[in-house]
């Protein structure tokens, strides 16, 4: 039986390095299981992509075409269907991107398989696979196994080195009929490059937590002032914006709000769980909950008033007791 | 012109966000330590889903809300007394685990066989609805197997916006990486969305719609049907919440200017 790894090229044709990673892990469950290794991709023009890789010791497969250039439910779906009835695997591995993490799953009942994503972990132990991943959002780790295949499997980002290892591959193209497919697909809508707060591979994440709303030491608040310093900090940094659930919350009670903010900021318990190399979290406060936002990011510093604040004792590296509103406006004069 | 939509809305509940979650072994696999005494709210997406579809409904007339619920009944039943305030809806439970260590295709098979069994649900009309994630499990799985089972292949996850045109089409914004949406169009019913948080305030309670949902919704909770969810051989060796606690530094003495400059060269390092 075969390990089957697929991935989907991006915009420019090339492979993500979330994608290169999962193909890491890929490789090496492979070789522990002693498995053959396959990779399947799709996308636009997969050439250059298949050539990235040609060195990972895999046959290639690959449905392309404009068709595919875009991710969709119905048409990723019925070429990671054509790809693994062409390889028969036993093992399905794919990044968990936003493209296969929508349409990978729905593979389990065209393949009569079962289903496990998001994998923090996923390596061959006494010559069977064994999974780890998040349950209760990132609050507890659990380790599983299971009997039934093929196995379809994503994989987070961050959990190995990226492969590396070019060549010129021979790919097997596999045809897909998705004619019958009803949606369209009329583009991206992004933010401009200064007005955009979310950086997936920003070096540094900035958390902004509800204290920035909140009344100073004046009595009034300065939520101008606050959007004023994150901005600047931003844009000095190129950091990545988060956001605690209580801050874009506000906005629903008839707080005052920092009006960039928005549910697409959250991280944590009901947002989203960044992976940045070092984060910032400045006035943020709270327990349990708020401590997943912080799980997978390696430094950890803060800023708040609360020397005692459960949140960053034993969360953070450093705490720094103070008004973040004049840390962080001494920051970015030093910053320029 | 109007258009009709019959919308299936798949939810679960979770533990409240709020409290401190530890994981136990249980006869059949991990669960919670003491699951059934944990207070319980309706999965947060799936909440933004149920809003979304009861506003969606009530701007087309003629369109039907079903919640559809895989969960203990006595538990379902103190939530849906607090969600029933905020939106019309027919609820529909299969009572069971709502564990989030539940296998997620178990999960998908027990709520597309709820489906099957509504009364009255066109399926060309239907527009099936849920949270993209859960606070629970948090597979991004659920939603898309149950549209497979049901035959529906044309489906959104992380869903922000749906607007739908005159002529039915539906057009779709979909989240992706970096904060950026994909922007679709699908000629219309049936499909699937998973969504994210919506563009919707929660609503606020209405007493009056929890009078007429409770009407309807206590004889499903009395009738649910006990949902089995055994066809599994996912096993677990360990489920553990990490203890890795760091060691933190605090300033507590340090100035203004020393701290910024700190973590300015940390920045930069």
């Amino acid at each position: 039986m075969t390990v089957l790894y697929l991935a989907h090229t991006e915009c420019d044709n090339t492979l993500h390095k979330s994608a290169l990673e999962g193909l890491a892990v890929a490789g090496d469950l492979a070789a522990g299981l002693g498995e053959d290794l396959a990779v399947g991709l799709i996308g636009g023009d997969v050439a250059a992509a298949a050539d990235s890789i040609a060195d990972c010791g895999a046959k290639f497969y690959a449905v392309s075409g404009a068709d595919f250039a875009d991710g969709r439910y119905a048409s990723d779906l019925a070429a990671a269907e054509a790809i693994a009835k062409a390889v028969g695997p036993a093992i399905v591995i794919g990044p968990d991107t936003s493209r296969f993490s929508r349409a990978l799953p729905g593979l389990a009942i065209r393949l009569g398989g079962r289903v496990d994503t998001h994998l923090s972990g996923f390596t061959a132990e006494g010559g069977k696979p064994v999974a780890k991943r998040w349950f209760y959002r990132q609050r507890m780790e659990g380790t599983l196994t299971r009997d039934e295949r093929p196995w379809i499997v994503t994989l987070s980002s961050g959990i190995a080195a990226p492969f590396s290892g070019a060549g010129s591959a021979a790919v097997e193209a596999v045809s897909v009929d998705v004619s019958g497919v009803r949606t369209k697909v009329q583009g991206l809508e992004c933010a401009s490059e200064d007005a955009q707060t979310i950086r997936p591979d920003a070096n540094l994440l900035f958390v902004a937590g509800a204290g920035w709303t909140k009344k100073q030491v004046d009595g009034a608040t300065h939520v101008d002032v606050a959007e004023t310093t994150i901005q600047t900090f931003l844009g000095a940094t190129k950091a990545s914006l988060g956001s605690s659930k209580s801050l874009v919350d506000i906005s629903g009670e008839g707080g005052a709000v920092i009006s960039f903010l928005t549910h697409m900021h959250q991280v944590g318990q009901t947002g989203a769980t960044p992976r940045h190399p070092k984060g910032l979290a400045t006035c943020c406060h709270g327990e349990e909950p708020h401590v997943v936002g912080w799980r997978f990011i390696k430094e950890r510093r803060a800023i708040n008033t609360d020397a005692g604040c459960g949140w960053a004792q034993g969360k953070c590296d450093v705490l720094y007791v103070g008004d973040a509103f004049a840390v962080m406006k001494k920051v970015n004069e030093l910053l320029g | 012109m109007g258009n009709e939509f019959h919308i299936v809305v798949c939810g679960s509940i979770v533990p409240d966000p709020l409290q401190t979650l530890a994981p136990q072994d249980g006869p059949s696999g991990p669960v919670l330590q003491n699951e059934m005494m944990l207070p319980a709210v309706l999965d947060p997406w799936a909440g933004h889903a149920l809003f979304e579809a009861a506003n969606l409904a009530a701007k087309n007339p003629g369109s039907q809300v079903w919640l559809v619920c895989l969960g203990p009944k006595a538990k379902l039943q103190q939530v849906m007394m607090a969600v029933s305030q905020k939106a019309p809806f027919q609820l529909v439970v299969a009572d069971g685990t709502s564990s989030g260590f539940a296998d997620a295709y178990e999960t998908a098979k027990v709520l597309s066989d709820t489906i099957d069994g509504i009364a009255g649900l066109d399926k060309s009309k239907m527009l099936l609805f849920g949270g993209w994630q859960s606070a629970s499990r948090g597979s991004g799985a659920v939603m898309q197997m149950v549209g497979e089972m049901q035959a529906v292949s044309e489906q959104f996850q992380g869903v922000d916006k749906l607007t739908v045109a005159d002529d039915g089409s539906l057009e779709i914004l979909e989240r992706v990486e970096g904060g950026a949406y994909q922007k679709s169009v699908v000629d219309g019913a049936p499909a699937v969305f998973g969504w994210a948080t919506g563009e919707l305030p929660e609503p606020p309670n209405n007493p009056q719609v929890g009078m007429q949902n409770m009407q309807k919704n206590m004889p499903a909770l009395m009738q649910a049907k006990p949902a089995d969810l055994s066809g599994t051989s996912l096993s677990f060796s360990s489920v553990a919440v990490p203890q890795q606690r760091r060691e933190t530094r605090i300033e507590k003495d340090m100035s203004v200017d020393a701290m910024a400059q700190e973590i300015v060269e940390w920045i930069k390092g």
